[in-house]
């Protein structure tokens, strides 16, 4: 069975959509996630949807859905690289992922989440 | 062959009769517009026009917009509206075209079947009836090539509509001007976004000193915009609010609080600048 890979970097987590996303992957990925969080202590996950190309309004639940959890996680959550497709997509479908952080590419995503976790105190 | 055929047949014999008398009334009828049709063009226009009638009557004597008797009619009957359509003719102007061949065919007929009245009323109304069609055809085929004009323009105008300016390296500026609709706020969306991909910009302003009026649709779908931005990963800033705008969407209740928003692109931009830690001071004067 296909699974996304979770990747760790330091203390960030880091997960590449590089595949279709179906309703099942989706979940899955929502309980690996959770539980490498938990596993890694990571303060911060980054999720890089750049070859995302098509959306629905459960994956984008879901997206929001991962960022909510991972907060209750004390972890903060950065999705990067969205597709204008996707991001009118989503806006479309009325979900604009409100505290959910954005940035355009991996790099600018990294700086972000330093700075956030750099903030809150915590090396 | 029926009566009135044969009749419209052997009238149409006396090719040049017709094409004299005819070129004359048109000539007559369009003086206005000698200018944008020469005579002698006109006048190779109706014979072509006159031999491919004849040959269609001869085969099939109703007009049909489909019967393959006619695809020769019909298909120089689209050349001729489609360039005077081009030209700056009017739709009437383009109908009497086919609408001015009646009275000379009349004349005729009238000669030709003076001894029989219910013949001559037979053939009157067989070649009404048919140049009527032909008439409705050419103006159809007149205002479809007009529509195709204007939804080019349509078309053209949506693209340059919307430019997208690099201010500073990571700032792009949106300068909209004119009435934003569904469709062109479609538009103007997917050029912000993809230019924001194509520079990496984090930082877009856009300026709406040019949008006249602001109302809860327009509002909607510049938050809208400002969304999408954001979920890319952008921020977006506003500007060129002017004071009557402000107070039309204060009293229209639509909320911009989530967005950031400034009076003139000059603030936007300063605001931008010190986003990205950028400074830009003047010269200190000399003493």
């Amino acid at each position: 069975m296909e699974k996304i890979p979770i990747l760790r970097m330091g203390r960030f987590l880091l997960v590449t959509i590089q595949v279709d996303m179906h309703d099942q992957l989706a979940m899955q990925l929502q309980n690996d996630l959770t539980d490498r969080i938990v596993a890694d202590r990571a303060h911060g996950v980054l999720i890089d949807i750049s070859s995302l190309e098509v959306v629905d309004s459960f994956i984008g639940r879901m997206i929001s859905n991962i960022a909510a959890m991972a907060r209750v996680l004390d972890a903060q959550t950065v999705v990067v690289g969205m597709q204008p497709a996707v991001a009118i997509t989503l806006v479309e479908l009325g979900l604009s992922l409100e505290g959910v952080r954005t940035a355009l590419n991996v790099d600018k995503g990294m700086e972000l989440l330093r700075e956030q976790v750099g903030a809150a105190g915590r090396i | 062959m029926p009566s009135a055929t044969a009749a419209l047949d052997r009238v149409l014999s006396n090719e040049q009769d017709i094409l004299r008398e005819w070129v004359r009334l048109q000539l007559a009828a369009s003086s206005v517009h000698s200018d944008l049709i020469k005579e002698n063009e006109l006048r190779e226009q109706s014979r072509e026009f006159l031999s491919l009638f004849r040959d269609a009557v001869l085969k099939s004597a109703a007009f049909s917009t489909s019967g393959e008797e006619w695809a020769g009619v019909r298909d120089f009957l689209s050349k001729i509206s489609r360039s005077r359509a081009v030209q700056g003719f009017t739709p009437s102007e383009t109908a009497t075209f086919v609408l001015s061949l009646k009275q000379p065919l009349f004349a005729l007929l009238r000669r030709d079947l003076a001894k029989d009245a219910e013949a001559l009323g037979e053939a009157t109304w067989a070649t009404t009836s048919v140049l009527d069609k032909i008439a409705l055809y050419t103006t159809e085929v007149f205002l479809k090539s007009r529509e195709e004009v204007i939804s080019r323009q349509q078309h053209e105008l949506l693209e340059l509509s919307t430019p997208v300016v690099q201010l500073w390296e990571g700032i792009l500026a949106l300068p909209l001007i004119g009435t934003l609709d569904s469709a062109r706020t479609q538009v103007v969306m997917e050029s912000l976004l993809q230019a924001i991909v194509r520079t990496g910009a984090g930082l877009a302003i856009i300026d709406i000193t040019g949008v006249p009026t602001v109302d809860t649709l327009v509002a909607q779908h510049l938050l809208k915009t400002v969304a999408a931005a954001r979920l890319m990963g952008a921020d977006c800033i506003i500007s060129g609010i002017r004071p009557q705008i402000a107070q039309t969407i204060v009293h229209l209740g639509v909320d911009l609080s989530a967005v950031t928003t400034k009076a003139t692109l000059a603030d936007a931009f300063t605001l931008a600048l010190r986003r990205i830690n950028a400074t830009v001071s003047l010269p200190t004067p000399k003493a």
